[in-house]
Parts: structure tokens; sequence; C-alpha cells
């Protein structure tokens, strides 16, 4: 099979990748950062997070870099002003919307929101915060899912159904009230199609899923999906 | 420079756990220029009781959980040009702040501190300070200048934003924040 | 329905085109045996005032005068004066009568029809509210049975689709609703011979259609309704937008919360299924498509085009980003078309009478007729369908009376949840895709709702954000928690504790909301925030600064926040 490549223009660089290829693996190839949440290499894009937004020169819309396709003399723009308000109110948003309570945390340090937070530097939250005080599921021997700390990006989701193949996650509710869900929504120790493999915790972004007792830096993979994908093409 | 012409920095200790003021001594020498430059005129370094007028700039740390202290909080901004929130607990409320989590968490956390836990005269006690519904971070309370959030903010951070402050300069804290 | 009937009334095994024309006349003789026919209108609307039992009456009171070789009484869908159900249509003349009941409805047969005279103090007396109205797609709402395929079919229905399969080309079928300049009744106004075009020219099958029923907006009820009054429009509609597009299935996705409409449709596509007008080798040609119903949940965001792709496949209804679009890649990853059922049910007569005739109905850019449900505080609130282009004002004090009982007018919100609250100064806008979206509003799927002086226009948005923050499916941040943020403003703003800076923070988090969220239903979400804004400020600031508000709705009644910060 021949793949055609495209050309385009990723913030005045000039960029060659191959057709079907996403705006934001375009620009990771080449090394440009685009700050992102919801997309893992390997899983489906979902657009969820919004964090990726970019400009397309000659359009008014904002597209999320993640699932937009390349297309031949594309000029992306990915760090103007309006873009890098909207990325620290997106993460405001995010900091709000739950208890994220870094110092006492398993993910600090490992945590991809955290480190979004100081780069961008999201220095405080504008909006109020909501203190969740969701119950902790640690009935399982060794996974536990808090769910005040979860930011609905569905990794876990994606990662259990399409790379395992198993589906034991999902989601229940909508809006706020959205929450993952063990089978149907059951306590953990009952599941009885989840497989213990732990890939939700490898890539939950943050520390809303972990293995007890394990350091997330050692837990965490953020290549998993992929690696497991280029596996089986082989 | 004449030690009254010099900026006045004060600092401020709500509820948190001094991790920060640690952290601000933890800049060792750095503080000897720091102090070169400015007039240290209230904290819990410094033997002063009423808060003075016209500081220059307020260092705060700890989260506002109680009348007191958010009276206290709204006097102190009428007397500070700039106010910062010094570390996670000033900045999101953090671990005090938890308590948000619970219901009617002002009685609840007295009922677990001096009742529950309590082996003798289990008794919630009536002089400490009437507990708010709610432990909130600084910014909403009082209008808040700066903010250099982590538990605690690294040293060189605070110097960073005195520095700054100090030389007219507004910090910049992209790539440079850190929480937890 | 067994083929065993239909053999023995039409004479055929399967039908053949020329058979509908057959039908059709055959049909119209007997309907013309008949001197009078009385429509009893049937839909949701007017089955709560009793429509059933009026219709019923008029049964009995029929055989009770003997005259049921002259007098057909026959079940319809909506007539259009809601308001005053049951209504009843007396043909020749279009007598409409209002608010039957079965004791007037001896009456009706009895002066009207056995004597020749026509109950005047019954008759419905208001000619304006029909007067700027233009029923094209509504054109048989209230006139045929929509139980029965034969009345479609006298009324010159499936005569298109005969048109298309014998003397048109796919191509041929797109030019034309191209050249008619119909646009989604959707919402969004996308040019339909535009969307059927991609569709048609992605050369990988299966390719399927899907029909949007899901009209999940709160107090629109335009879509049930011509689902229940003319549900043969849109199967047919679906029917030529297959064949031009060469689709091969299609699902009619409809919620589960309109019954009566759900039913309609299933008995329409049964016969139309008996009569060898969906399925396979449909009127004995080389043409097949199916159709199967699919019931949603209700949810608002399931209308949305990606969202409601997920449903059919059976998933959960998240919108997801496009591109790829639904007519590259849709269902099951299939070119699919997707349409609103008020758009598909236009297609029949543009075929009929040519794109040319269509494009002459309406305003130049914005062609064709729109239906609306008219709500809120109007004297005649109902189902209305008026050309594109005229007027709001012409809409709410012609054809809606204005606000009943003297009040003051104070605001019009167009587009459903997610639409704009408009001032009497923007009553002159004529209703058109562009005019509405300049203004702050959208089209939406067609509820305009008139808000009087009793009302405040902070609560009024707050009641859409929280419509909004219910609905959003929470897939994506800005529209899950930057409502929810919003709604939060309002709360604090309504309970006294407003500041003045709220207003800046609910214009930026509404822009930002606008431009990152991922589908149409966060995009839009702000809009009631934006436009009360705009056109109330002054209602906004009595409330935060004076803690006051005029139309007394707001309790303030934390005056003070309980922690005193
Ligand atoms: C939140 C949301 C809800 C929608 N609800 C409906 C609906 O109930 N009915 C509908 O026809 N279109 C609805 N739409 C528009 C559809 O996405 C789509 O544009 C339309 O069905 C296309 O058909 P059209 O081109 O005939 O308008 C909705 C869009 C959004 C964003
Ligand atoms: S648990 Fe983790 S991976 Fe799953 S949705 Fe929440 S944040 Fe994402
Ligand atoms: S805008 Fe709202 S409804 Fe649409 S995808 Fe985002 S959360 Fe879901
Ligand atoms: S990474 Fe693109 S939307 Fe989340």
């Amino acid at each position: 099979m021949t793949t055609k490549t495209v050309s385009l223009k990723i913030d005045g660089h000039d960029i060659s990748v191959q057709e079907g290829t996403s705006i934001l693996e375009a620009a990771i190839e080449n090394g440009i950062d685009i700050p992102h949440l919801c997309f893992l290499e390997g899983l489906t894009k979902t657009g969820a997070c919004r964090l990726c937004l970019v400009e397309l020169k000659g359009q008014a819309k904002l597209f999320a870099s993640c699932s937009t396709p390349v297309s031949d003399g594309m000029e992306v723009i990915t760090d103007s002003v309006k873009l890098k308000e909207y990325r620290k109110k997106t993460i405001q948003l995010l900091l709000s919307e739950r208890t994220h309570v870094c110092s006492v945390c398993v993910a600090n340090k490992n945590c991809e929101l955290q480190a979004l937070a100081d780069k961008l530097g999201v220095d405080h939250v504008a909006y109020e915060r909501e203190w969740t005080g969701e119950k902790v599921d640690s009935s399982h021997p060794f996974l536990v899912i808090d769910r005040n700390r979860c930011i609905l990006c569905t990794r876990c989701v994606r990662v259990c159904d399409e790379v395992e193949g198993v589906h034991a996650l999902d989601l229940k509710l909508r809006g706020k009230d959205s929450q993952i869900i063990v089978d149907f929504d059951d306590s953990w120790a009952n599941s009885t199609s989840c497989t213990s493999c732990r890939k939700c915790a490898k890539v939950c972004p943050v520390g809303a899923i972990y293995v007890e007792g394990e350091p997330l830096s050692q837990t965490k993979d953020r290549n998993i999906a992929n690696f497991v994908l280029s596996r089986r093409k082989k | 420079m004449p030690s009254n012409s010099k900026p006045k920095l004060a600092t401020l200790w709500l509820s948190g756990c001094s991790g920060c003021h640690m952290s601000l001594l933890d800049n060792d020498e750095a503080l000897l220029d720091l102090a070169k430059n400015i007039q240290l005129v209230y904290g819990p370094l410094v033997d002063t009781k009423a808060f003075p007028e016209n500081v220059d700039i307020t260092l705060i740390e700890g989260a506002v959980a109680n009348y007191e202290q958010a009276a206290f909080l709204k006097e102190v901004r009428k007397h500070s040009k700039i106010l910062i929130a010094l570390g996670d607990c000033a900045v999101t409320g953090n671990v005090p702040a938890l308590r948000n989590t619970i219901k009617d968490s002002a009685n609840a956390v007295l009922q677990r501190a001096f009742v529950e836990n309590s082996d003798k005269q289990p008794l919630i006690p009536t002089d400490v300070p009437k507990l708010l519904r709610k432990v909130y971070p600084l910014h909403e309370v009082v209008k808040v200048d700066h903010y250099i959030p982590g538990c605690p903010p690294p040293a060189g951070n605070i110097a960073y934003v005195l520095t700054e402050l100090l030389a007219g300069k507004i910090p910049i804290m992209e790539n440079k924040s850190k929480y937890g | 329905m067994s083929s065993k009937r239909l053999n023995f009334c039409w004479g055929v095994k399967k039908l053949k085109p020329a058979d509908i024309i057959h039908l059709a006349e055959t049909e119209l003789d007997a309907h013309r045996s008949y001197k009078y026919r009385i429509n009893v209108c049937c839909s949701s609307g007017c089955i709560p005032f009793g429509a059933l039992k009026v219709l019923k009456a008029f049964e009995e009171a029929v055989k009770e005068f003997g005259v049921q070789k002259e007098c057909k009484v026959a079940r319809t869908g909506c007539i259009g004066t809601c308001s005053v159900g049951p209504a009843v249509m007396v043909e020749p003349g279009d007598y409409l009568y209002q608010s039957v009941t079965p004791e007037k409805a001896r009456q009706i047969v009895r002066d009207h029809v056995v004597l020749g005279l026509p109950v005047k103090e019954m008759l419905y007396g208001n000619k304006a509210y029909f007067e700027k109205q233009h029923r094209l797609v509504m054109k048989n709402a209230g006139k045929i049975d929509p139980y029965r395929i034969e009345d479609y079919i006298a009324a010159g229905g499936y005569s298109a689709l005969v048109k298309c399969l014998l003397r048109m080309s796919p191509k041929e079928v797109i030019d034309e609703v191209w050249l008619s300049g119909l646009r989604g009744r959707g919402g969004a106004g996308f040019k339909t011979g535009q969307k059927w075009t991609f569709v048609a020219r992605a050369h990988r099958s299966p390719k399927y259609i899907v029909a949007n029923l899901d009209e999940g907006d709160p107090g629109v009820f335009a879509n049930r309704t011509l689902a229940e009054a003319d549900p043969h429009a849109i199967i047919e509609g679906m029917l030529i937008a297959a064949y031009a597009t060469e689709a091969n299935k299609g699902y009619i996705y409809i919620r589960a919360e309109y019954p009566l409409a759900v039913e309609t449709l299933k008995k329409a596509l049964d016969r139309a299924r008996a009569m060898n007008l969906v399925g396979q080798n449909i009127l004995e040609t080389n043409f097949s498509f199916d159709i199967e119903l699919r019931l949603g949940a209700g949810a608002f965001v399931a209308g949305e085009e990606t969202a409601i792709l997920a449903s059919v496949e059976g998933n959960r209804a998240n919108p997801r980003p496009r591109p790829p679009y639904p007519a590259a890649s849709g269902l099951w990853k299939s070119p699919t078309l997707i349409d609103n059922v008020e758009t598909l049910a236009n297609i029949p007569q543009i075929i009929s009478h040519g794109g040319l005739w269509f494009s002459k109905i309406g305003s130049p850019t914005c062609t064709g007729t729109k239906c609306f449900s008219l709500t809120g505080k109007v004297k005649n609130p109902g189902l209305i369908e008026i050309p594109m282009g005229i007027t709001l004002r012409e809409v709410i004090f012609d054809i809606g009376g204005g606000p009943p009982d003297n009040k003051k007018f104070k605001a019009v919100l167009v587009g459903g949840p997610s639409g704009g609250c408009l001032p009497e100064t923007m009553l002159d806008l004529p209703i058109d895709y562009e005019s509405l979206t300049k203004a702050g509003a959208i089209m939406g799927s067609g509820g305009i709702v008139v808000i009087d002086e009793d009302s405040c226009m902070v609560d009024t948005a707050k009641f859409f954000i929280d419509f909004c923050v219910d609905e959003s499916c929470g897939k994506c941040t800005p529209c899950r928690v930057g409502l929810h943020k919003i709604q939060e403003t309002y709360t604090r703003i309504m309970d006294g504790e407003g500041k003045p800076e709220d207003l800046d923070f609910l214009r930026s988090i509404s822009s930002y909301i606008q431009d990152a969220s991922l589908c149409g239903l966060g995009q839009t979400a702000p809009n009631p925030v934006l436009t009360t804004l705009r056109y109330f400020g002054k209602e906004y600031n009595e409330h935060i600064v004076d803690k006051k508000c005029v139309a007394g709705k707001c309790s303030f009644k934390h005056q003070v926040k309980e922690d005193e910060l």
C-alpha cells in the first residue's frame, strides 16, 4: 500500500506527514507540542477534553487537533493568545469540577493534569471548586477507582474496550453527573468481565484509577495501547 | 537605603501547616539579599501584634477556615498593596478544604476532633473561632494579586516572585508554577 | 396487513407504478361519492381534549341520522389550532369547528350535514391565524387519515416516487433538490442538495439514511405533529432520497416519548411495505430500500447528527468530532445521509412540482416554509407553518394574536433552549437562517416561545441553561463544566449574591463554550445568556446592584451569604 504524503504548516514550520495523520500526531512527530489530555496514541480519538484545539488559517472555527486529519496546504496555528486563554480555562474547569488535591494524591508528580496546569501557568482556579465526595471503590484486590479525581477522558473505557477487548468499564448518566462504572455499575470486586489487566490504571492521566500499593511512576505506561496494537498488526 | 523607605513585606499564616513559611526560609542566603531590600513588618517571624498600614507586599499561607480568619484577611487586604497567595492551601484550599467534601463539615470536624477522638471529657470547646461552612482559598474571599502554588511552593519560586515584584515587574508563572 | 386483502382490493399481487395512479383515481372516486367529509383531529394535541370521544360521537351521529352514505367521518392529524381542541374540519368549504364535544358533534351532524346549516357559533373565528400561514409540508395534515395510505395516495402521494423511478435519474433528482434551494430544517440550514451530493458521490455501499425525529427541544412538537398527520410524506421523502443517493437502508430515529407518532409511523411503514412501496424491488423496479424505526430514549443531544448515529448503532448517544462527516463515514462507518423529517417531507412536492416552483416560495436565500410550534404567552398557540422570510412580528401578533390579557410583549425565544431571546426592537427581523443567527438566535428545529412582561429575563435564561446542563452529554469539558459554572452564577445572581463582575464572567465563559465545545449543543447553549445580556442587560444590573426583579420572580433569598463573605 502506498500512502500519500501531505504537506502543511504548523506555526510556520513546513511539515510533511502521511495522509490520514491527525494534526496532533503530525505535531508530535515533528517535536511541536500541543497540550492534550484525552488523546492517547493507539486509542480512538474522541475529541473530548478540547485542550488540543488549534486554529486553521482561513477558518473561523477551532478544531481539535487530535481528531482533525491533516490536509494539503493546511496552515495550523497552535499558540495564539485566544488558544492559550482557552487552554487555561479548560484546565481550570477540569480542576474545579471535582476534588483535586495534588498534595495528597497518589498521582502527585505523575499526573498529566497537574503537569499541564504547571506548564500552562494555571497558577490558580478562577472558578469555585465543587469538592465532590464520591465514595472510593477499593473493593478490587488491587485496582482502585477514585471518581473524585476523574476528568472523564474515557481513556480507561477505550483501552479496556479497544485493546483489552473486554469493555468492563463504561459511563453512566450524562453531563456533569457522568461517572465511570464497572460492569453494570457494580463494585469492582463483583465485576465478572474485568480481567485485572491494569491497562486502565496504566493510561489514566490522573490519579483516578491506580494500583494499590504501587507507585504510579511504575504503573503508568502511556505507550501501552500503541505497543499492544502494533504487536497485533505484526 | 534607609530602612523606612524600603518596601514593607508582611507574611501571614492562616489554615496551613507552616510549610510555606519553611519554604520561604529555605531560600537560605538569598534571604540576606532579600532582607537588604525590604523591611519585614509583620508575620509569624516578627513580634508585632497589629497588622501595620501601607504594606507593600503581603504573603499569605493557608486557607480561610473560620470567621476570624475571614475578617482578618479582609483587614489585611485593605492595608496591602500587593497580596500574594502562598502555597496550595491559600491557592486552592488544599488539605484544610478536604472537609468541604463532607456534609455539614464545620460541625462534623469539630465532632470528630473533640468528641469522637477524645478519651477524656468529650466536649466541643466554645473558645475556638467559629468555623465557616466551607474552607475557602484566599481569592474566594478577597482579591488576590499573585499566586505561588505548591505544597510547599519551591523556595526558588517565592524568591522569583518577590524579586520580580520588587523590581517592578510582573512574575510569569508559565512553566514555573507547581501544584502539590 | 395481509396481502390477500390487497389482492382482493386492487386485484394486483405487487403494485407497479401505474397502479399508484389507478389507486389514486379509485380512491378519489370513493371520496367524491361523499357529499361531506368530517375530519376529526386525533393528534397528540387534541386527544387530551377528548378527540377520540368526539370521533366516536361523530360516527354514531352519522349512523343515527342515517347519513353514512353521504358523510365520511375521518380520523386525521393536526388541523393547526391546538389550543382550542378538539378541532374538527368539515369539507367542502373547510368549516373549522373548535372545542368540539360529543354533544356538539351530534349537533354538527344534524345541522351542518343533514340540514346544510353550518353551526356558526362553534366555528373557529380567527381568520388571521391562517391568513399568513402557508401550508406546504402540512398540506395533508388534518385532511387525510394518516392510517390510510390510500388517503395519502389520493392526495397525490407516492406519485413523486413514481416519477423518480420512471422518469428521473438519481442525478436529476438531486439537481431538482439543488434548484429548490431547500435547506435542512433540523436547525443548521445546510443545503439539502449539497448534502445529498456528498452522499451520492461516496462510492461505497451500503449507504444509509437516517431521518431525524428526535425533536428534543422542550415545547417543540412540529416534527411529532407531522409524523402523526402525514407519515407517508416522510417515508416518500426518504425513498426519494434513497433513490437519489443510492442508499440501501433507512432508519427513522424517533423518541419513544412520542407513542402516537411511533404507532402512526409503524402502521404507515407496514402498509407501505405490504403495498410494495418499501422493501425489495419497490414497485417492481430494481430499486430496493427498507426502512426501520429506531426508538430513542429522548435525550436532547441524541438529535445531534453524530450522536444519532451512535444511538442507532446501539451505543450511548454521544456526539463525536467531525470530520469525518456522516456523509463520508456514518452508520457503521458507511456513508450516511441524515436529514430532518420536515426536510424530507418537502421532497415529494419538490419532485412533483419542480425545484423552480419551490424556490419561489419563501425568501430568496431561504426558500420554502417552516413549521413552528408557537407557544408561550400568545392568544393563539399552535402548530403553524409560515413561508420563510416573514417577520417575527407577523408571527407573534398576526398569527399568534400577541400576549393575552393585555399584557405587554417582552421577548421572544427563537430556536429552542439554545436559541436567542429577542426584544421588541428585533421583531421586524425576517425569519431566515442568516437573520436569526446574526441577531444571536438560531432557527433550531422550530420553537417560538413568546415571553410577556410577567417573566424575568434572568430567570428565563437560567431556565434554558438548566435544561442544557441537564442535557449535556458530558463528553467535552467546556459544555459539561462550563455550563454548570454559568448555572451556578445565575443561582447566585437570583439569590441576591450577584457581583458586577459576574456579567463579564458570563460573557467570557459563554464565548469560550461556544468556540470550544465539541458539538452543536455546547456551541449554541450560551445563546440565551448572551442575547439576554445583550438585549436585557438592564435587568441583570437591577438584579445585581439593586437586588430587584421587575417581574418579581427572583427571591433573593440569601441577601447576605451564609458565611458573610
Ligand atoms: C444538540 C442538538 C440537537 C439536535 N436535535 C435535532 C433534532 O431534534 N431534530 C433534527 O432534525 N435535528 C436536530 N439537530 C440537528 C442535526 O444535528 C442535523 O443537523 C440535522 O438532523 C440534519 O438534517 P437537516 O439537514 O435536514 O436539517 C440537533 C443538533 C444539535 C447540535
Ligand atoms: S478514570 Fe482516569 S482514564 Fe478513566 S475517564 Fe477518569 S480520568 Fe480518564
Ligand atoms: S458540547 Fe455538550 S453535548 Fe456536545 S459533546 Fe460536548 S458535552 Fe456533549
Ligand atoms: S486531546 Fe484533543 S480533545 Fe482531548
